[in-house]
């Protein structure tokens, strides 16, 4: 039998080299190796920081572990086959990266705007659940960071409520395969809009609860307050998107700037960092930010049960599939989508051919992606403990980051 | 803003008249060695203002066709503008001048197509592979790519 896997020693340092070289170092300078399997580092990143003592010089981020070809899948896939592969991107949020890609094709297909309310209603009803769900564990693994475990846990309990009901509605907890181009996979189960009702009227006195106890509190006010400060001039330059461009003090979300969807018949509020605790553009603003779109989305998902129980209420004839094209073959173009997701603006850029099935290019423009790379920028001259900080705020997916 | 306005600008600092692309409502098709001197010029004029950079794409047209494009997604948060600037290269030694001066995401997204493409950034401060490992041989989403039998003895096999 071959042998599999050969051992030697220099494998780790040929694939994925140090960007510093031992020897250019100066004397009081050394080089830790974070990740590619610490705990704070939310997955497989590693983190080559140059450190004087305590205090980072340098941050080069190594990326990549978690690759899975996602753009050569894609060449090689239909475009309803490539869904399954969009959820696997961004896996705590993929009822928004779904929604991201569906419309995509819909808008290249011309078949947009003849999609019925009630399956818009639906789709942003599921991805607002996601959305809070996504940023409940931005929150929670944050406080764990910076050691705070409760706060994970209550998070994760909340969280663990709106898995329950989408794995109701469409089988899967994570990923749900359940927006598909033209429609959904099946309508909301009997029952589903009262449940969710049930859970908004649950969740809001925890809310406060979660804030109370993590984002209030003293000692983590003093972990983030004034810590990895984004000026918005870099964050614009450097293309962060999302809860961090928001906290960086600009009301910018694609929800309203591009008014997609049912999105601009809903009524509600985009946070932004004030600097209530420090400066505009800290770790505390972006947690903040991120605790106050919950809020938001509970607005958003209670106008979508209003909707979809009064004006586009279930009736015994509708079917979600029934505008699913049968052969989706766009026509010969290079289009580019972009929609807000929790972490920033998913774009995805196809170029169909106008001959086949499958597209001719479909990059993915993720935002964790781009949103790292602001990192090596905030994170000069401060202590490591607070690089954790930083790096937690970002609230990066890795497995978006490297696809 | 309007795409003509766009488009006339671009054109007084070109040097040949401007290729619109039919492709797309917003395409343009510039030579690549005047894309630093153009994106410049968008970035700093106030009229435009395209302060983000969203997104360089890297494509393959393939072996017939032999070239290599890269497009760049500009957004202009001010007047709420999009562009799409495309370049077009040869496939053999494709070079582009970086970006990296103008807007700092360019960084990782030009490393990225380096890293798919093998196209050359010029000027770029840190152009290293960022997906791949560094020791992996060809660029991936070449259309006339092979991937290697073994990656250190691990199987490299598609299934589908």
């Amino acid at each position: 039998m071959r042998q599999q896997y050969q051992f030697k020693p220099n494998n780790l340092t040929d694939s994925e080299p140090n960007k510093f070289k031992l020897g250019e170092l100066r004397t009081e300078e050394m080089i830790i190796n974070l990740g590619p399997q610490h705990p704070s580092t939310h997955g497989v990143l590693r983190l080559e920081v140059l450190s004087d003592g305590e205090v980072v010089k340098e941050v080069v981020p190594h990326i990549g572990y978690l690759h899975r070809c996602f753009e050569k899948h894609a060449e090689n896939l239909p475009y309803n086959q490539i869904i399954p592969f969009v959820d696997r991107m961004d896996y705590v949020a993929s009822m928004n990266s779904e929604h991201a890609y569906v419309m995509g094709v819909e808008r290249m297909l011309g078949i947009a705007n003849e999609i019925p309310k009630r399956i818009e209603y639906i789709r942003v009803l599921v991805a607002e659940l996601n959305r809070i769900s996504s940023h409940l564990i931005a929150i929670g693994t944050y406080g764990m960071d910076l050691g705070a475990f409760t706060p994970f846990f209550w998070a994760m309990r909340d969280r663990e409520h709106i898995l329950r009901m989408l794995e109701w509605v469409c089988g899967a907890r994570l990923l749900y395969n359940y927006i598909w181009i033209g429609g959904l996979f099946y309508d909301l189960p009997v029952g589903f809009e009262d449940r969710c009702g049930e859970f908004v009227s649950y969740f809001k006195p925890k809310l406060n609860e979660l804030q109370r106890l993590l984002i209030d509190n003293r000692i983590f006010i003093d972990r983030t307050a004034n810590v990895g400060v984004l000026p918005l001039p870099l964050a614009i330059n450097s293309g962060v998107t999302g809860p961090m461009l928001r906290a960086s003090g600009l009301r910018f979300d694609l929800r309203k700037v591009d008014g997609y969807s049912v999105y601009p018949e809903l009524d509600f509020e985009i946070p932004i960092g004030e600097g209530k605790m420090g400066q505009v553009g800290d770790c505390w603003d972006r947690t903040w930010v991120r605790l106050a779109e919950i809020t938001e989305s509970m607005k958003i998902i209670d106008q979508c049960l209003e909707k979809l129980k009064g004006e586009h209420k279930r009736t015994r004839d509708f079917d979600p599939q029934a505008l699913v094209p049968k052969k989706i073959r766009p026509k010969a173009q290079d289009f580019y989508v972009r929609a807000e997701n929790p972490k920033g603006e998913l774009g995805f850029f196809f170029r169909a051919d106008g001959k086949s099935d499958v597209p001719f290019r479909c990059k993915a423009r993720a935002c964790s992606f781009v949103n790292l790379s602001v990192l090596p920028e905030i994170s000069r001259g401060v202590l490591i403990a607070d690089l954790i900080a930083i790096f937690g705020s970002l609230d990066v997916v890795l497995g978006e980051v490297d696809r | 803003m309007e795409f003509e306005k766009i488009v006339e600008l671009i054109q007084s600092v070109n040097e040949e008249t401007v290729k619109i692309d039919k492709t797309c409502t917003i395409g343009v098709i510039i030579k690549s060695d005047r894309l630093l001197i153009i994106c410049n010029e968008l970035h700093q004029n106030p009229s435009t203002y395209f302060d983000m950079l969203s997104c360089v794409t890297g494509i393959d047209n393939g072996v017939e066709a032999n070239t290599i494009e890269v497009i760049y997604h500009l957004y202009s948060i001010p007047f709420n503008a999009s562009l799409m600037l495309k370049v077009v290269l040869p496939r053999e030694n494709p070079e582009v001048e970086s970006l990296c001066t103008v807007w700092k995401s360019a960084n990782w997204l030009e490393r990225e197509v380096y890293d798919m493409f093998g196209i050359k950034f010029k000027n770029h401060p840190d152009l290293r592979r960022i997906l791949m490992p560094n020791d992996w041989e060809g660029f991936p989403l070449r259309k006339d790519y092979q991937h290697p039998e073994l990656y250190r003895d691990i199987v490299v096999k598609s299934e589908y």
